[in-house]
């Protein structure tokens, strides 16, 4: 180490301190937890030698759950609460070195496009303050961006940690749904929801993943399939690598300079050694109404967890004569924002009896058509190692621009969803600049369990581009 | 199928969804719901006869595990972060539930 990790700690630190004041990004610093856990490393440089991220420190979602450090998912509702235990991806992240230094502000119980949904305020953009960063990672994107840390964690249920990187100019990493466990993640929708990896390199998310991938006992939705090396993964070599393009899907909507980045993305995977090949998502376009009525149909179960009983936010003012009922109706009331408040009611109506079979079971259906569209992309004919699209059809929104219309803001998701519903690993990597010098994302979704082809691409691609070597103006 | 705004009856749903929400929220959330399931009627264009549905991407293997007691959360870690709770007793506490 040519670095202690106490002082790259005081580095990350004051550097939090100096651009928390306006881009927002952190809910929680963790200053005494950090220093310990950084001066233990340094106290046995032995033990460490060969940990992979001895001393690197990370910000983590404050929608992961860490043992005695608060842990809010930006929501009234957990305001003050403190985690008894450790997430999974925080027990290796600390075996592997890692020193935790903040928790990162996000879109209320992680359901945003934005990161306006915080009941901490909204994130800034570090490209431009005036912007939002993305959502719902939004804080874990803009402390990459803005060089507080190499490497966060966010966590991703319809492009939460690729949508944020995009327009935050970072790398960020949906792992296969399985891949991560999600023991102290506070759930979302668990049909959907996988953690990741946000770093400014594609090797660094490499690196991240061989740390927190792999089964776990706590959480039985995680796979027990082996897990590769992702670092050596990355070879530069995309020779005869095949990557669909769904043309048709990408004709409307899409913002006309990402779309020029993107084709120009595209141009670069081609001069190295890939095959493009037109490809069609027939059922994609369906995509974003069958995530809103599946996503929060889990949401609004998940949600009801939180009762003012045994954690979290009580409303006060009872008398005896109330009861416990209006006790959780003016708690929930209280304590969650109108984003949390909207989805619940879509999820609850959803599965209310009458119309079940009309919007959830048909969302459950086209989820199987979507499906069957990416495996139609990768085994059929075409036979793709990835496929290519824009990881948002716009770039960074003013803040408060599409506030008002939550079905805009929901469509702000049309790229990245079908991943999610197709268990899919798909990551964005920065692709170019708008000329307001916002930045633009390319997103590669692969096979299941194949996250190493797609890190090969990204990174094969980054080696013929240095769009990861501009900084934003925050940074300086 | 009807228009879905018109038959979204909100306050029926905040009541089974325990949200005791102001007459300004109902308004706004009837019309902003209605947008999006109005939106959401296009899923009705495709034909999804026989087409079985999927919850979830599950894992293909087993999750069973020994029935093995092992070691969880105590009781006081528990009681912790309750907003209202007899510590030395070991309970939450609410308010009154029966008559």
């Amino acid at each position: 180490m040519t670095r202690s990790a106490t002082d790259a700690c005081r580095d990350a630190l004051a550097r939090a301190a100096s651009v928390n004041p306006s881009l927002n990004a952190f809910n929680t610093i963790a200053t005494e937890r950090a220093f310990e856990r950084a001066a233990a490393i340094d106290a046995d440089p032995d033990r460490w030698q060969n940990a992979p991220l001895a001393g690197i420190p990370i910000a983590v979602k404050d929608n992961i759950c860490t043992r005695g450090l608060r842990t809010t998912a930006s929501s009234r509702m957990l305001h003050h609460y403190v985690p008894p235990y450790d997430a999974t991806v925080i027990t290796r992240l600390e075996a592997a070195g890692a020193v935790i230094v903040a928790k990162t502000n996000c879109d209320e119980f992680a359901m945003g496009s934005s990161n306006e949904n915080s009941a901490f305020g909204p994130v800034r953009n570090p490209w431009d303050v005036t912007r939002v960063p993305g959502g719902t990672s939004g804080g874990s994107a803009a402390a990459v961006a803005a060089n507080v840390v190499p490497i966060a964690l966010g966590s991703d249920t319809g492009g939460s940690i690729r949508q944020p990187s995009a327009l935050c100019g970072v790398v960020g990493l949906k792992p296969t749904y399985g891949r991560v466990s999600r023991y102290g993640l506070i759930a979302h929708a668990s049909s959907l929801d996988q953690i990741g990896p946000i770093a400014k390199r594609v090797r660094d998310v490499a690196v991240t993943m061989n740390v927190i991938a792999g089964s776990d006992a706590a959480d039985a939705t995680s796979a027990p399939d082996a897990v590769p090396d992702f670092a050596t993964a990355l070879t530069g070599d995309i020779t005869g690598a095949r990557i669909g393009v769904p043309r048709r899907l990408l004709e409307h909507g899409v913002d006309a300079e990402v779309s020029r980045a993107f084709f120009t993305a595209l141009d670069v995977l081609r001069a190295r050694g890939a095959a493009l090949v037109d490809i069609e998502l027939p059922h994609a376009k369906y995509a974003i109404a069958t995530y809103y009525l599946v996503s929060t149909a889990e949401a609004s179960a998940n949600l009801a967890r939180y009762d003012g009983v045994r954690y979290g936010y009580r409303a006060s003012g009872f008398e005896v004569r109330d009861s416990l009922q209006t006790m959780y109706a003016k708690t929930r009331a209280e304590a969650f924002g109108p984003e949390v408040k909207r989805r619940i009611m879509l999820g609850t109506y959803v599965l209310s009896a009458g119309y079940y079979d009309a919007y959830y079971l048909k969302a459950q259906q086209m989820r199987t058509l979507i499906l069957r569209d990416y495996v139609e992309a990768f085994e059929g004919a075409a036979a793709v190692d990835a496929v290519a699209m824009p990881t948002s059809p716009i770039p960074a929104f003013r803040i408060g621009e599409r506030a008002d219309d939550p079905l805009q803001m929901y469509l702000a998701d049309v790229f990245t969803v079908s991943a999610n519903l197709a268990g899919l690993p798909a990551v964005s990597v920065p692709c170019g600049f708008t000329s307001a010098t916002l930045p633009v994302g390319l997103q590669l979704t692969g096979r299941r369990f194949d996250e190493a082809t797609l890190l090969r691409i990204a990174e094969a691609y980054e080696r013929d581009t240095s769009w990861w070597t501009h900084q934003p103006p925050t940074s300086a | 199928m009807a228009d879905p705004a018109a038959q979204f009856d909100v306050s029926a749903v905040a009541a089974l969804a325990n949200l005791d929400l102001t007459a300004d929220e109902l308004r706004l959330f009837a019309q902003q719901l209605g947008d999006v399931l109005a939106y959401a009627q296009e899923l009705q264009q495709i034909d999804t006869t026989g087409v079985p549905p999927t919850a979830s991407i599950g894992t293909r293997h087993g999750v069973d595990r020994p029935d093995v007691t092992q070691p969880s959360l105590d009781r006081d870690g528990a009681l912790a972060a309750a907003p209202d709770a007899n510590v030395d007793e070991g309970f939450f506490k609410v308010p009154r539930v029966i008559g």
